[in-house]
């Protein structure tokens, strides 16, 4: 546990030392904050309290940071071979990967929760539903999650940080728009499938307020997929 | 804590980079692993390290298989890689301690570690700079900080000099010379002069296979086993000397250099020493001796030897 927290805090500082946290954090708040209060259906031209068009943005500006922010975290150390030292370290195949799972969760956690003045502000204007809101961010939250271990897994099949990037962007883009369009393609038991494949209905339904199991479960197991092929790509230097 | 390797093989596809060598190390012991490019020997370091998997054989730390309990006896051992590759962006001194937390050096302590790890490579005055923005030695120094940071019962060097100044090496040297006393050592090298400067031990491994394992001098005897002297005489012609030289007892052949000058070169029968009959030989005939020289087998023509074929 005590590994997993050394590795987290270390990537942590690395993010905010190369300023990508920075770059991260002022784009994403200018985003969303951007499409949420000032420009297209934004909450004054829908005219009601809700942060329907913040999840919207986030759920989009999440889907391309994300990947930017995960390409380097086993992609570079494969590059410079530093991969190396930290798995002669006295720590295991998991714990690196939780580790970096975890210094990347942090850091959009730390996102998300710049963004609480907007729900704080509307509650100001006008009569809130605040358990949506909760379930917006527990959606946005699980969401990160699961594009994290995607990422996470990206990175660590290669040591070119762009083929890294791209292929999380891809294996992305299926749950996030093709499963969805499939689905509205097929009818029965396929668009069933692909129905319950689509991260997009899964979020859908959690940021409506409603946080059904199912769709916990589903967050969770991509994470889990995400990390356990991560863990796998790493240990295939032992047998080869 | 000793090493033993038995039967160690690794195979890379159809390659076979490590074909089941079996050696031993001792603690206190400092063994120089020698070895032409692609002779195995860093893909032998990987799998003590447990960096990679073992194909077949097994490696033992204290009687403990590392294919079987590798996670835990990471903690027993330091290790510089070769390339020496470290985190760049991050400050000397920030990244010793990361090292020490990751290798379970206990919180209170790692400060205290630190610190020495800092003093003994000799590192004070780059503590606080970007490891990037060292040169090739500081860097080198802090692969060494890493490696030994824990307090390691063993120590796995690959190539630890490469890139550092004369200077450097006889501190680095001496360094691990005064570590291996009571750890164990294992040192991979391409500089022969080192493994005789800091090493108990030489193993010289050729296509994954072992091909010579003692000491300096046990090596020198093996390889050459036969004593030769270069010998420089005045007062008589080279036909002369030559027919005297070669009906000593213990001699085998005599060579006079090409010109006509009056050097010689002596080889003896295995076992035999002819110094003492060529200095009798020569008084007995007024010959002055300007010059008797006895060659060693450099370590460089035994390595030549075994790895070239």
């Amino acid at each position: 546990m005590q590994a997993i927290w050394v590795i987290a805090k270390r990537e942590l500082h690395s993010y905010f030392d190369s300023l990508m946290a920075y770059i991260m954090l002022v784009l994403f708040l200018g985003f969303s904050g951007f499409f949420t209060w000032l420009f297209g259906s934004d909450i004054f031209m829908v005219g009601q309290v809700s942060l329907e068009a913040f999840f919207n943005v986030a759920f989009w500006t999440l889907f391309f940071f994300i990947p930017a922010l995960t390409m380097r975290l086993l992609a570079e150390e494969n590059k410079t071979g530093t991969i190396e030292l930290l798995l002669t370290k006295a720590v295991t195949d998991r714990q690196v990967v939780v580790g970096k799972f975890l210094s990347t969760f942090l850091l959009v956690s730390i996102a998300l929760a710049f963004t609480l003045p907007y729900p704080i502000t509307l509650a100001n204007i006008g009569n809130l539903d605040v358990g949506q809101v909760v379930c917006g961010y527990l959606g946005l939250l699980l969401l990160s999650a699961a594009y994290i271990s995607i990422g996470l897994f990206a990175s660590s099949i290669t040591s070119n940080q762009i083929v890294a990037f791209l292929t999380a962007l891809f294996i992305g883009l299926f749950f996030h728009l093709i499963f969805d369009v499939l689905a509205g393609q097929f009818t029965g038991a396929v668009g069933l499938f692909f129905d319950a494949l689509s991260l997009s209905q899964h979020f859908g339904s959690i940021s409506r307020g409603v946080v059904d199991s199912t769709d916990v479960v589903y967050f969770l197991s991509i994470v889990f997929v995400g990390l356990m092929l991560a863990e796998v790509s790493l240990a295939k230097r032992t047998i080869q | 804590m000793d090493i033993r390797i038995e039967n160690l093989s690794k195979r890379y596809a159809s390659q076979r980079a490590v074909d089941g060598i079996s050696f031993e190390v001792k603690t206190g012991e400092i063994l120089g692993f020698l070895g032409p490019n692609g002779a195995g020997k860093s893909s032998t370091m990987k799998m003590i390290t447990g960096y990679i998997g073992i194909d077949g054989g097994d490696i033992l730390i204290d009687g403990r298989s590392v294919k079987r309990e590798g996670q835990s006896l990471k903690r027993y051992i330091g290790y510089l890689p070769e390339h020496n590759p470290l985190y760049l962006d991050m400050p000397v001194i920030d990244y010793l301690q990361f090292c020490a937390a990751l290798q379970g050096v206990p919180n209170d302590r790692i400060e205290e570690r630190t610190r020495m790890m800092i003093r003994l490579c000799g590192l004070n005055a780059e503590k606080h700079k970007n490891i990037g923005e060292l040169s090739k030695g500081y860097r080198q120094r802090v692969g060494l900080a890493q490696a030994m940071i824990h307090d390691p019962e063993i120590l796995i060097l690959d190539e630890p000099t490469t890139g550092l100044d004369p200077n450097q090496i006889v501190e680095i040297r001496r360094l691990i010379r005064e570590i291996g006393k009571a750890k164990t050592v294992i040192l991979s090298t391409h500089i022969l002069p080192e493994v005789e400067a800091t090493c108990d031990r030489i193993l010289i491994i050729n296509k994954g296979k072992i091909v010579a394992d003692g000491t300096a001098d046990t090596l020198r005897q093996q390889a050459s086993g036969q004593e030769v002297v270069h010998l420089q005489l005045e007062g008589t012609t080279a036909q002369h000397a030559v027919e005297a030289l070669s009906a000593l007892p213990h001699v085998a052949v005599v060579k006079a250099d090409e010109g006509g000058s009056s050097r010689f070169e002596v080889k003896s029968r295995a076992g035999h020493s002819s110094r003492r009959d060529i200095f009798n030989l020569c008084v007995a005939k007024g010959w002055v001796i300007t010059e008797m020289t006895p060659v060693e087998t450099r370590l460089e023509d035994i390595f030549r030897n075994l790895t070239v074929n």
